[in-house]
């Protein structure tokens, strides 16, 4: 006996649901929440993807080392968007943008 | 000489048993597939870097696309996934006819989604002169964000489209392999292993329909497909 059988009724529940979560999330996009949007849109996105990853590639039935890996790749991604971020979209917070900016404090301190 | 036992199909002599095989099996498809998150990862970062350097641009981009289509294949994929799922659970319960079945419906599913890309989207999107570097002719407001977001669009599309047709190609082999008898109650790991593949490819599109045709402000269009 290995891996898990999983019933054919949760499968076709998870469907419906994924189904059911794509009208939801395509209906959403034609109301008007302003910034909620894209939020709403992408907080379906990774629910349907949980439903994705837990029932039809079976993790809620796999060994803890499975789950450790997949939770690592996903924290690498998440590393991936927040450090790329943090440097693209703060760059205007600092005005040293010439070349030479890094010599200002010795030429200040000077003077 | 040593009398060696008596191995079940499908099982490889360097496991102690089918139950590690499984495992190791399917652990060595997730760090792959880990692989597979950083690469489209790295398109997804730029992405959001340049959607929100170019937000008016990347919204007027979004509102070009057909939302429609994009739907209808969003649900194709889904059906997809669950005749896969289905697919396995049938070698599970060793079915030979049931897997066969689904793979070929996992299959169609899968062509039908490449063909309404194609007919449908792609090739409008050529007509319609918004394919950069090759036929483009959108001269609307800020054409040149709009420009970086088909780019974007292609290429994530395309790569996503590219999984396909590979996937399409295991599930041949698959489907040959299912319905020669290989795979049994005891030993269905290739077509457990290749079903991971597959739903991996569908989340990744269902990350790519909220984000290329859905939060581009779609609603103060007043339609579908205004």
């Amino acid at each position: 006996m290995n891996g898990h059988v999983v019933p054919v009724k949760t499968y076709l529940a998870v469907f419906v649901a994924l189904i059911c979560f794509t009208l939801l999330t395509t209906a959403a996009a034609f109301v008007d929440m302003g910034r909620m949007n894209t939020v709403v849109a992408l907080a379906i996105a990774v629910t349907k993807m949980l439903l994705v990853i837990l029932f039809f590639m079976h993790v809620k039935y796999s060994p803890g080392l499975t789950r450790i890996v997949v939770l690592a790749g996903f924290f690498w991604l998440a590393i991936l968007v927040a450090l790329s971020l943090a440097d693209e979209l703060t760059r205007w917070w600092s005005p040293a943008a010439q070349p030479w900016g890094f010599l200002l404090p010795f030429l200040t301190g000077w003077r | 000489m040593a009398a060696h036992p008596v191995h079940p199909p499908g099982f490889a002599h360097q496991f102690v048993d089918m139950d590690q095989q499984h495992a190791s099996g399917n652990l060595g498809m997730w760090v792959f597939l880990v692989t597979e998150i950083m690469f489209f990862g790295g398109l997804f970062a730029s992405y959001i870097i340049y959607r929100a350097l170019y937000l008016p641009a990347f919204e007027t981009g979004s509102r070009l696309l057909d939302v429609r289509f994009g739907a209808t294949n969003t649900a194709v994929l889904i059906a997809s996934s669950l005749t896969m799922a289905l697919a396995i659970h049938a070698a599970q319960t060793g079915k030979r006819e049931a897997q066969v079945l689904f793979l070929v419906c996992t299959m169609l599913l899968g062509a039908a989604f490449i063909a309404i890309k194609l007919i449908f989207e792609w090739h409008h999107d050529w007509v319609d002169g918004l394919v950069p570097g090759l036929n483009w002719g959108y001269q609307g407001p800020h054409a040149h964000g709009v420009q970086l977001f088909f780019c974007f669009y292609f290429f994530m599309t395309g790569l996503h489209a590219l999984h396909m047709v590979i996937g399409i190609g295991i599930l041949t082999v698959l489907t040959i392999m299912a319905a020669r008898g290989r795979f049994n109650e005891q030993y269905y790991f290739p077509l457990e292993i290749s079903g991971l593949y597959w739903h991996f490819v569908d989340i990744v599109w269902i990350f790519l329909f909220p984000l290329l045709y859905l939060i581009g402000g779609r609603y103060a269009m007043g339609g579908p497909h205004g």
